[in-house]
């Protein structure tokens, strides 16, 4: 089967669908590929790299077009690029079906198998072609990186002969894939960072990516079963509002991520939210694309506002590294249905019915929902005993035992007069140093360290050894009396075991060094 | 040149204490050293002094005996290889139980011990039998441990229902000959003892044969404890002080190692021994699997460990089969170079032996205070960039903390799957020896990377070093 890889012809578009590494996993999988010439050239890709790597160099994308089964791409293609289309062929890139149905019906048309990335359902099964994670994960660091470019400060605390110097404050909205990698940069730069977002179970993410989780004081989840967060009442609304001028008073970066599927991005930060914010201070939207988070946002365009506040609307991609997450991607999606040799759409896959947009002539769009998400609802709440009740039943606990402890030791003393009285005294001096020795072993082994348990076993078992001394007082000087015979043999075995035992763990312990 | 009797008692008793100070030094590293050295001394001062006490003799065949097994048991220790390290130890607990057995037949040949009458002479001849049963059972079973462990023999439990039944019938019987060979006069019960001996030899057989690799360490030290037990008897029939104390110590030494072990696998000691547990699982429903198994190559497993700051290996018996502690610790010696923290995580089970898994590392040279116990490194897990599970499985199993229908639910384990990403280095996909699916291999954060575990770390040395 052919794969093609067509330029992106989007002027801003600097991804490319494959890069030399994806293309050798696609050849893995069977597949023979096909790229157009200087394709990957934006990325930093040259077509020489793809050579090297095994692909074809193809001069147009007419020719990628008409003659791939499959096709991969970045940005979802325009009309002409639809035109060029072979019936039946199977693309994959971003489509965003809920605005471009125009789009669709073309591809539906043209009998296009158009597969929107976009769409691939985000349940754990998928999570390795996800891209909206995939890119969002870079979204998320370049937004830490450009905002602190435009910042003029350092971002973390310092101490120098210099003077002192003060940790910036990072704000970040919104905690999902984005948000979490920019918490994590940001913190990995040394600033305070605080995050928000309206769904309580993400609380536990944000700590543990090294924020402060904010909140407010009103009873409500925005969590949702598609796993992005619905919108919130009038009065949560409020709340939010409030708390971001607090915010936007003291931080110095703040670093916008809400988006809601299908709709423009939610006005997050208002116009005199910028105002009270001190000047120098730095605002990076990433939902400048659709609309903005920040009431000044202006998509593409990075500007200062009268008070000093430097608005970031558009990140550079990071088009190389992009381009190989992107690319492992459709890899991976590949992978899923079938490769080469086993390739087939199947329709009642969860993951190819959502995303196979356009399928033999029909749109398939919108899809059946599918719950999924890790919600944080339906654990039950253990509630933690008291401290009296757990005082309670230690003393239960304890009295139980030394009733038992005192059981035992009456039967054992029962036994032991009994031994006193029916056997005869030298057997009971004997009895007597073979408890004490049992109690000494107990508690010696006790402190041994795990670690040496191995060394230990082989030491006891030279000592188990000592049952040589049994064969030794039972020798005579008759070879032919089979007592003698049997006592020799169980020393030489018994001194096998000595010898073999003490040279092994003398051979273990020696390797132990610190 | 005889010394009298109350010398030997001296001597006795001192070297007495130096056993007892032999395996107190093993408590630490740094006197376990010292420890062998108590327990070589106290071994040549017991045989000196029982060798050169009043009533021994045939000194020739003595003096041959001990020359010929030390060159043999020189050779063996030399010879053998860490990684078996557990057949060497189990075979040489079967020369104590066929010495045991081989003693107490003696003693009973011994026309001094029917001098005895009376309640002594009953005494004499319930030791004697009691010490041949235990030293039969430790003999067979030894050798069908060493078997598993080496590989002759399936290491897949062998059981049947009514084994614990038959058992405990057997040991009736034996009772009952038990009482036959005390009333008998003379050495006339020796026929009650030669079947005594055969159905021991045969329970030890059965006894090991229903255990399952993966509890292998337990049955080894239960072994080594019989081993003590039986040393024991035989001091009871020759009425010797020093064999009684040593024996007691190894035995209940032996007895403490078991049950740590069972409780590192939450098991009851009873369970593994009458191979219960691995038969029926403890009811509740088993969990499905969910999500799907990725793979990496070595080429990417390398990259992740460049970036990782912190790496922990957890090693198992897979890396012991694969002798693969040399490029392990080489792979350990380069990250640590790079300035990462590396550590190693040892479960108390892992490998076929207990502190398997430490004297294999310490054989490639690797630092013991990077080798952490389980309950040292588990809090450490989440702040852990990449995990490398090597060869092991049932230990780094989440279902025992989250699936009452699994059968190992409830023994503690390595907490991997914590860590920011898992590597787990196997041949397959294969289950455990508990036979358990583990849900670990199929977390989003864990990635499988197949084949040998020697190679596959080779390889990635040599992706870490170009």
């Amino acid at each position: 089967m052919k794969v093609g890889i067509p330029s992106e012809i989007f002027p801003n578009e600097l991804r490319v669908a494959a890069t030399p590494k994806t293309v050798k996993r696609l050849q893995k999988q069977g597949f023979e590929v096909y790229i157009q010439h200087n394709a990957g050239i934006k990325a930093n890709f040259s077509d020489k790299e793809f050579e090297e790597a095994g692909a074809k160099i193809v001069q147009t994308a007419a020719d990628i077009y008409s003659n791939s089964d499959i096709v991969l791409k970045v940005k979802e293609p325009s009309l002409e690029e639809v035109d060029m289309m072979k019936e039946g062929l199977v693309m994959l890139s971003y489509l965003w079906p809920a605005q471009n149905q125009p789009l669709l019906q073309k591809l539906a048309d043209k009998k296009v198998n158009a597969i929107a990335m976009d769409a691939i359902p985000r349940i754990s099964r998928a999570q390795k072609m996800d891209v909206l994670s995939s890119m969002a994960n870079i979204a998320g660091y370049r937004a830490v990186i450009e905002g602190s470019y435009y910042f003029g400060r350092f971002l973390n605390g310092q101490i120098t002969a210099a003077g002192k110097v003060e940790p910036a404050k990072v704000l970040v909205i919104g905690a999902g894939v984005a948000g979490l990698a920019a918490i994590g940069a940001a913190n990995s730069l040394g600033a305070i960072v605080r995050a928000f977002d309206t769904r309580k179970e993400v609380a536990e993410q944000i700590e543990s990516m090294g924020a402060t989780f904010l909140t407010v004081e009103i009873e409500e989840d925005g969590a949702t079963s598609s796993g992005y967060s619905k919108e919130m009442s009038k009065e949560f609304i409020e709340a939010e509002m409030k708390l971001f001028l607090e915010q936007a008073k003291e931080c110095d970066i703040i670093i916008t991520t809400a988006q809601i599927p299908g709709r423009p991005a939610p006005k997050l930060i208002m116009d005199y939210h910028v105002d009270a914010m001190k000047p120098g201070s730095v605002i990076v939207d990433l939902a400048a694309s659709t609309g903005g988070n920040c009431a000044y946002t202006k998509n593409g365009e990075i500007f200062t506002t009268p008070n000093g506040v430097t608005i970031v609307g558009k990140l550079s991609q990071l088009p190389a590294q992009a381009s190989q997450l992107y690319g492992n991607n459709l890899c991976h999606l590949l992978d899923d249905m079938g490769k080469a040799e086993k390739w087939k759409i199947d329709m009642e896959d969860a993951v190819v019915s959502r995303a196979m947009v356009t399928y033999n002539g029909k749109i398939n769009w919108p899809p059946a929902p599918l719950p999924v998400s890790p919600t944080a609802g339906g654990k039950a709440k253990v509630v933690p005993p008291t401290a009296e009740e757990v005082k309670a039943s230690d003393a239960e606990k304890s009295k139980k035992e030394s009733t038992s402890m005192l059981i035992r030791l009456a039967v054992v003393g029962v036994l032991l007069l009994l031994v006193g009285k029916y056997a005869p005294a030298e057997f009971i001096q004997h009895f007597t140093v073979f408890i004490l020795a049992v109690f000494v072993g107990w508690q010696l082994i006790t402190n041994v360290a795990h670690s040496l348990h191995t060394p230990l076993m082989a030491v006891t078992n030279a000592i188990s050894g000592i049952i040589v001394v049994g064969g030794l007082l039972q020798t005579t000087d008759d070879i032919s009396n089979p007592m003698t015979i049997l006592a020799f043999i169980a020393i030489l075995i018994a001194s096998i075991n000595i010898v073999g035992g003490f040279v092994v763990t003398h051979r273990m312990l020696k390797m132990f060094k610190k | 040149m005889f010394i009298v009797k109350e010398i030997q008692t001296a001597a006795y008793l001192f070297a007495s204490i130096l056993f007892i100070l032999s395996l107190g030094g093993l408590s630490s590293q740094e006197s376990a050293k010292r420890g062998v050295l108590y327990g070589i001394v106290g071994m040549i001062v017991a045989i000196l002094a029982t060798v050169l006490g009043q009533g021994v003799a045939g000194h020739v065949y003595i003096i041959g005996a001990i020359a010929v097994a030390s060159v043999v048991g020189l050779m063996l220790a030399r010879k053998v290889e860490m990684t078996s390290m557990p057949q060497l130890v189990a075979i040489l607990h079967s020369f104590v139980g066929l010495a045991a057995v081989l003693v107490g037949y003696g003693s009973y040949l011994d026309p001094k011990s029917h001098e005895l009458t009376g309640a002594a002479h009953t005494i004499h001849l319930v030791e004697v039998f009691i010490g041949i049963f235990i030293g039969a059972i430790t003999f067979t079973g030894s050798i069908i441990a060493w078997g598993k462990l080496d590989g002759k023999v399936p290491s897949k439990p062998w059981s049947f229902k009514g084994l614990q039944t038959m058992n405990l019938i057997l040991l009736l019987v034996s009772t009952v000959l038990g009482v036959f060979f005390c009333n008998a006069e003379g050495t006339g019960g020796m026929l009650y003892l030669l079947i005594m001996t055969a159905i021991a030899s045969f329970v030890g057989v059965v006894l090991v044969m229903a255990i399952g690799g993966g509890d292998m360490p337990v049955v080894v030290s239960m072994l080594n404890s019989y081993s003590g037990w039986a040393a024991a008897a035989a001091g009871f029939m020759l009425g010797n002080d020093l064999l009684i104390v040593t024996g007691a110590l190894v035995g209940s030494s032996g007895a403490i190692l078991s049950m740590h072990m069972c409780h590192a696998m939450n098991r009851s000691f009873f369970s593994v021994i009458f191979a219960s547990a691995s038969l029926a699982p403890k009811g509740g429903e088993k969990k499905a699997m969910e999500g799907e198994v990725t793979s990496l190559n070595h080429e990417e497993v390398a990259g992740l460990l460049k970036e990782a700051k912190s790496v922990v290996i957890v090693p198992g018996y897979g890396m012991a089969v694969a002798k693969a502690q040399y490029p392990i610790f080489d792979m350990v010696q380069t990250l640590r170079k790079a300035g990462k923290n590396v550590r190693f995580a040892i479960h108390p089970v892992a490998g076929r032996l207990p502190g398997h898994m430490n004297v294999l590392l310490a054989e490639a040279n690797v630092p013991y205070d990077i080798v952490l116990e389980m309950d040292e490194i588990n809090d450490d897990m989440p702040n852990t960039d990449v995990v490398m599970v090597i060869g092991a499985n049932d230990v780094v199993n989440p279902a025992a903390q989250d699936d009452p229908g699994c059968s190992i639910y409830g023994m503690p384990v390595i907490e991997a799957w914590k860590a920011e990403k898992v590597i787990i280095m196997k041949r397959s996909m294969s289950a455990g020896y508990s036979g358990e699916d583990n849900p670990l291999f199929y977390k989003p954060n864990s990635e499988m990377l197949y084949g040998d575990a020697k190679d596959s770390v080779e390889k990635i040395l040599g992706f870490l070093k170009g």
